[in-house]
């Protein structure tokens, strides 16, 4: 009877439409306040000539994008983008895929290595890039100091890890993966233990080693949760600006310079708001043909 | 063709705790179907993946063909394996699934298609080649695994519960097909399973295992009729073997040697009073469940098997005898089989 009388109750409450409204509005409020406003703000901007303090707006059509995409700036940035989330994929793919396998089995201690190994993903990433930028310093760097007492390079002409662009370029990635690399471990490693035991174990029988068993079965097998791993890591790549901004401010003469950050330093830095919005919204239908493809190829794999 | 061997052999996971498999002896015989019978924590899976290669033993031998094996890869073992999941690769068609072996082990390409021809032809699946194996059903999966396992022609065939996940009226059809199938190539196949009804169908001899201690090997016959010991006894035969402890011994007889006194042509004979406590009515076969009146076997629960014929009613006492030849003696103590003697009931 008690039953009966609370699913009546309970069926009578989602009914009403005023509480059903109450409990959604948040999460909705939430999406259009905090996301929607700002995207549209966005769009809005970027076809005017807003600026910082400028009290009017106009309407300039595609003004706003014919000017970002001639500068020199935008294009460096557009390409140091893409060069720096391709080559960070490849590297965070092997590094984390060797690391999910050492990982795999236990050891002793294991616990305490995926704990460390977690660790760059849970810090801050503002306070590791600044660790990052003393390590790269050009006068306090330990990398340097370590090459220089194996004496890999001369003590009167260091490499300077910012300044330079070649090198500059590197450390950038090189921040991108240490970031990335967990993230992408914790999720391969759950995509590894996910396939069952005995199909590693009838490859071994069937005679594979390890590079087939990895190539032909496990990796296969993992497509999909290998695409979640390189789609969140393409976005957090292609869409950060802390790292550079920290680092490099895209320096040295725009070698590192990326589309976010160069958004924020036109867009705010420079009171041109109209520019800023203007890269920004260039990011968005980038991001939305890497998501489809990305996502195109996990649904194919989990259909086959 | 080979023959598998183990000396002492013996695997302990955790040390200090018992072994999961200890001081196994076996030696098969070439072509021969054996079967690994044991209720689950037995250890008979164990064993078979140390014969596989998948585990390492923690100490004895393993010989493959009169050659140790212990320090050799699976593939090195020129075993196949069908395991109890199948273990099908997902992403690959079922054509790929069957060369697969054939790749590892570089096989000429262009013996390829030939070969997993005459595979699927002889599971007869020639018609699945291009389909994936979440594509098929149970028992055509259970086909392209043993068609992937035949495929390369290895010495030894291991089984692991490869009916375990088929239904009732499928695994029926399954086995007599895998008997079938055993006959044609003749490999030596060692089968591991926890369900006597295979055990005893399909082995040439059945090893039956607890704790991974060998508790008896020999023919379905003698594994039956012949029990080494009490847990062989009562693991075989459904409902299990009745024993009554009598003095220093325990006494076993099946329940289908329970049957009425006045039934039984045999003139030594050991007679029971036998009220009946329950009638299960199976069509073909009662079973009755009950207790033993009088003597020293009094109180005593017994279970009879009989063919239709009579009318039992609960809570009567009937005359029931066993003959003297079915009765099994066993030590108290030990649990192990000793030879019939004479012995009172009074």
């Amino acid at each position: 009877m008690a039953v009966g009388t609370a699913k009546i109750k309970s069926a009578g409450a989602a009914q009403s439409p005023l509480l059903g409204l109450a409990m959604f509005s948040p999460a909705v409020l939430y999406i259009v306040l905090l996301i929607g406003a700002p995207f549209l703000l966005a769009i809005f901007y970027a076809f005017s000539d807003a600026r910082i303090g400028g009290g009017q707006l106009h309407y300039v059509g595609l003004e706003n994008f014919r000017s970002i995409v001639q500068s020199p700036s935008f294009k460096a940035a557009l390409k140091n983008s893409i060069i720096f989330t391709i080559v960070a994929q490849i590297v965070v793919l092997v590094c984390s895929n060797i690391l999910s396998i050492a990982l795999e089995k236990p050891f002793r201690g294991r616990g305490l290595v995926r704990f460390l190994i977690l660790l760059p993903w849970v810090a801050p990433v503002s306070l590791g890039t600044i660790g990052w930028k003393w390590i790269l310093d050009s006068i306090y760097s330990v990398i340097t100091w370590v090459l220089i007492w194996l004496g890999f390079v001369s003590r009167f002409s260091p490499p300077m890890w910012l300044g330079e662009e070649k090198l500059a370029m590197a450390s950038v990635i090189l921040v991108h993966c240490w970031r990335l690399i967990p993230f992408s471990t914790v999720i391969l490693l759950a995509g590894r233990t996910a396939i069952p035991k005995e199909i590693p174990e009838a490859a071994a029988i069937d005679g594979a080693g390890f590079w087939r068993t990895l190539f032909q079965i496990n990796l296969p097998m993992m497509i999909p949760i290998l695409g979640v791993a390189v789609l969140f890591g393409t976005i957090f790549t292609f869409t950060d600006m802390t790292v550079v901004y920290i680092l490099t401010n895209g320096g040295p003469y725009d070698s590192t310079q990326t589309l976010p950050n160069l958004a924020f330093s036109q867009g705010i830095q420079g009171s041109d708001l109209a520019a800023g919005a203007a890269i920004s919204v260039f990011l968005i239908p980038v991001l939305v043909i890497i998501a489809y493809f990305m996502l195109r190829v996990a649904h194919r794999a989990e259909v086959n | 063709m080979a023959v598998v061997e183990t000396r002492k052999l013996t695997k302990v996971f955790k040390q200090g705790e018992l072994g999961a498999v200890n001081e196994v002896d076996l030696e098969t015989r070439e072509g021969e179907f054996l079967v690994f019978l044991g209720p689950s924590g037995s250890g008979k899976t164990t064993l078979l993946r140390m014969i596989a290669g998948l585990e390492s033993p923690t100490a004895g031998e393993i010989l493959i063909g009169g050659k140790v094996v212990n320090d050799l890869t699976p593939r090195e073992r020129r075993i196949a394996m069908v395991f109890q999941s199948y273990a099908l690769y997902p992403h690959l068609t079922v054509y790929k699934n069957i060369a697969f072996p054939l790749k590892a082990q570089n096989v000429p390409k262009h013996l390829h298609k030939e070969k997993v021809e005459w595979a699927s032809s002889l599971l007869g699946i020639g018609a699945l080649l291009q389909r994936k194996p979440r594509e098929l059903s149970g028992g055509e999966r259970q086909r392209v695994a043993l068609a992937r396992a035949i495929v390369r022609e290895p010495s030894v065939f291991l089984l692991d519960e490869p009916l375990s996940n088929l239904d009732a009226k499928l695994r029926l059809s399954a086995r007599e097909e895998l008997e079938r199938f055993h006959r044609r190539v003749g490999t030596t196949t060692i089968y591991v399973t926890h369900d006597q009804v295979e055990a005893m169908a399909m082995g040439d001899r059945v090893m039956v295992l607890n704790k991974g201690v060998v508790r008896q090997l020999g023919t379905p016959k003698d594994v039956y009729d012949d029990p080494a010991d009490t847990f062989v006894a009562t693991f075989l035969g459904s409902p299990p073997m009745n024993l009554i402890e009598n003095g220093d011994l325990i006494i076993g007889f099946r329940p289908e040697h329970f049957r009425l006194a006045v039934d039984m042509k045999e003139t030594d004979k050991v007679l029971f009073k036998f009220r009946v406590d329950n009638v299960e009515y199976l069509g073909a076969e009662f079973i009755l469940a009950g207790v033993l009146v009088g003597g020293k076997a009094d109180g005593k629960k017994v279970i009879a098997r009989l063919l239709l014929g009579h009318s039992f009613e609960v809570g009567v006492t009937y005359d029931f005898a066993v003959p003297a030849r079915e009765l099994k003696f066993f030590d108290r103590t030990t649990e192990k089989k000793v030879p019939a003697r004479a012995i009172s009931w009074q």
